[in-house]
């Protein structure tokens, strides 16, 4: 789906002079060439490529003219290039399927000003918006937390919150540095310096509870970097201790839920999967072997094993004081 | 692409725009500089004919409108033209708001399936005069899963309303089986792709994991093969599929544990041994079975009968299959 170096390069080599025909009293090389996201010295190639072109005849007055002052590029004629090409149906789908996602998440932007933008798009889209949109996003929208934490990163707010710990199933309190938002596969994540921990975290929203911005300015300190996410939220460090289980058919899903090191099919269960799965954290490894109720059995750690089975023992034994009715 | 073909692609834009009239091969061949000139030999005219061929192919791609056609009964061979109203977008103009949230929206694609259609409707409403202030967006970062290789053809299929076939492996069964579909569209529901359209096979709407598609998905036959139903709300399809009816749920947790639960549930008070009692909702009884049994002994359920069964077959799963 992405655009071939060519049709890149076409679109831009379109686009520019009707960009220049818009801005009258000419435009920085530099601003153009952040506008177009390319280099200074492509946007100049393209520019001396433009030139070069014009109507039928090719002479000095059929030419493309364009005039530099200074760093400034200005178009004195346009050769009839004064308006960029119509939307392609898959630029109105990216486009309007991005608006209505948009509109979907509370305050984030004025709701207003994205439905008055959809409209506006849709209606030069023509055709191509016509049609039942072929994709849809669907993002969780009730975190009240959003328009909070939005909040302190535009004003530049410490935060303070609670925050649930599902794998110890413990609800903590902190103040944190604002950093960024991040929608990730679905989710919301707050990413943040922690004072109380001393480093940068990743905060689900859904587990935020309380959040309120203080009047202190946020200073998340040096050191503080955002995490590269490109290979999704939760990295597993090979180092960590291998987690060993076999999943009968009905857990196998769990295989493309989480981030799993090997896979490797069985017969004992029928059907199943072996998998690896790197963790520090034997409390959340706890919980969702005990979770699958049976479904995946623990090769590895044994302690791991025998917790589970004692775990569920003493559940068994309250359920049987337990007065029914 | 190289300097030249750029310029010469360029030029027979210009040209055809300032036209009314169609303008024929060899016409365009003698006035836009760059194509093999006449030399009365065979092989620069078969030279011209393969680039203008590319050439009209790839300004067709770019969605340019190339039209095909005669100006006058006396014409003795088509000619080409680009009208002016069907290549311009229309004027558009955005305040400093909305222009700022057309820059926020289209964020959601970076790095990810539309990227490059994204990219290049910036820079049309850019030259459009619109001015997208990225310096006003706050710092967010929308990402959408981007690694799925069956999003494009099963979009493409979608957008076309082309039959489209592919190999299915559902998690629960051996072997992948062969399904198909009339796509309806695609759409990213929790962070997931799905595939919504109608299975032919079973002659129902059907709802398909991307990520579960083996291979690569073919469109068959032609376009426009069929209609989604009107009204269609694909997020709402999978949701719908996805979610069952509410139940209410009483269990009974021991304070100051389940705190994870309480996050969600409505206390109802406490119970003669002390336990908390804690009212939940839940539209799958099956997931909140397994939640529960993961809260060991602290936390039990009341009612209904049906989850507490659920629980405790759980628990004694767990309790025998990993002996101690």
């Amino acid at each position: 789906m992405s655009a071939t170096g060519t049709t890149d390069r076409m679109t831009r080599l379109l686009a520019l002079i009707p960009y220049l025909t818009a801005r009258e009293g000419g435009v920085a090389v530099a601003e153009a060439a952040r506008d177009f996201g390319v280099t200074e010295r492509q946007l100049r190639s393209d520019l001396e490529l433009l030139w070069m072109c014009g109507l039928p005849g090719y002479g000095p007055g059929d030419l493309i003219d364009l005039s530099f002052e200074g760093d400034r590029v200005r178009v004195t004629f346009p050769a009839g290039m004064v308006r960029p090409l119509r939307l392609s149906t898959d630029e109105a789908v990216a486009l309007v399927v991005a608006l209505k996602t948009l509109l979907e998440l509370p305050g984030l932007v004025e709701r207003d000003a994205v439905s008055r933008a959809l409209a506006k798009v849709s209606a030069v889209a023509g055709h191509a918006a016509d049609r039942v949109t072929p994709v849809a996003v669907s993002v969780d929208a009730r975190e009240e937390a959003l328009a909070v934490v939005r909040d302190g990163l535009e004003r530049r707010r410490a935060l303070h919150l609670h925050y649930y710990v599902p794998t110890r199933d413990e609800r903590t309190e902190r103040t944190v540095d604002p950093m960024r938002l991040l929608l990730v596969d679905g989710k919301w994540y707050l990413e943040a310096w922690c004072r109380r921990s001393e480093g940068v975290r990743l905060f689900r929203l859904d587990r935020v509870d309380d959040v309120v911005v203080l009047d202190e300015r946020a200073a998340p300190p040096p050191e503080a970097h955002e995490r590269d996410v490109d290979n999704g939220i939760y990295q597993p460090d090979p180092g960590s201790p291998a987690v060993r289980l076999r999943l009968s058919r009905g857990a196998r899903w769990v295989a493309d839920y989480y981030p799993v090191d090997t896979v490797q099919p069985v017969d004992d269960p029928p059907g199943g999967l072996a998998v690896t799965v790197r963790t520090q954290d034997l409390a959340w490894a706890r919980r969702l072997v005990a979770s699958l109720g049976g479904e995946a059995l623990v090769d590895e750690p044994a302690d791991l094993a025998a917790q589970v089975a004692a775990d569920a023992r003493a559940a068994l034994a309250r359920y049987q004081d337990l007065p029914t009715g | 692409m190289a300097a030249k073909r750029a310029e010469r692609l360029v030029n027979l834009v210009i040209a055809l725009l300032s036209t009314r009239q169609y303008v024929t091969a060899a016409r365009i061949r003698a006035i836009v500089p760059g194509y093999e000139a006449e030399d009365g030999s065979e092989r620069a005219d078969e030279a011209f004919k393969r680039m203008f061929e590319r050439d009209k192919a790839e300004l067709r791609e770019m969605g340019v409108p190339l039209e095909t056609g005669r100006t006058s009964a006396f014409d003795t061979e088509d000619g080409y033209r680009i009208a002016r109203a069907d290549y311009e977008l229309p004027e558009i103009r955005l305040t400093g708001e909305e222009a700022a949230a057309v820059g926020l929206a289209l964020r959601l694609w970076e790095s990810a399936q539309l990227a490059g259609p994204a990219h290049s409707a910036l820079v049309k409403l850019k030259a459009a005069g619109i001015d997208v202030d990225s310096s006003r967006a706050i710092p967010l970062q929308p990402r959408l899963d981007a690694g799925e290789p069956a999003f494009e053809p099963s979009y493409a299929a979608a957008r076309d309303r082309r039959q489209l076939e592919f190999g299915y492996q559902r998690p629960d069964e051996d072997v992948p089986a062969r399904r198909r579909v009339q796509p309806w569209g695609v759409v990213a529901w929790h962070g997931r792709w799905y595939l919504v359209g109608q299975d032919l096979d079973r002659a129902a709407p059907r709802v398909f994991r991307l990520s579960r598609v083996v291979g690569t998905p073919k469109a068959v036959g032609p376009a426009d093969a069929f209609e989604p139903p009107e009204g269609l709300d694909l997020a709402e399809v999978v949701a719908g599929q996805v979610t069952g009816e509410e139940q209410l749920v009483v269990v009974r947790a021991r304070p100051g544990t389940a705190i994870g639960l309480r996050r969600h549930a409505t206390p109802l008070g406490r119970a003669d041994d002390g336990d908390d009692l804690l009212q939940l909702r839940t539209t799958e009884l099956a997931t909140l079975a397994g939640q529960l049994a993961a809260y060991g002994s602290d936390v039990l359920v009341q009612a209904p009968a049906e989850l507490r069964e659920a629980v405790v077959a759980r628990l004694t799963r767990l309790a025998a299959g990993q002996p101690a």
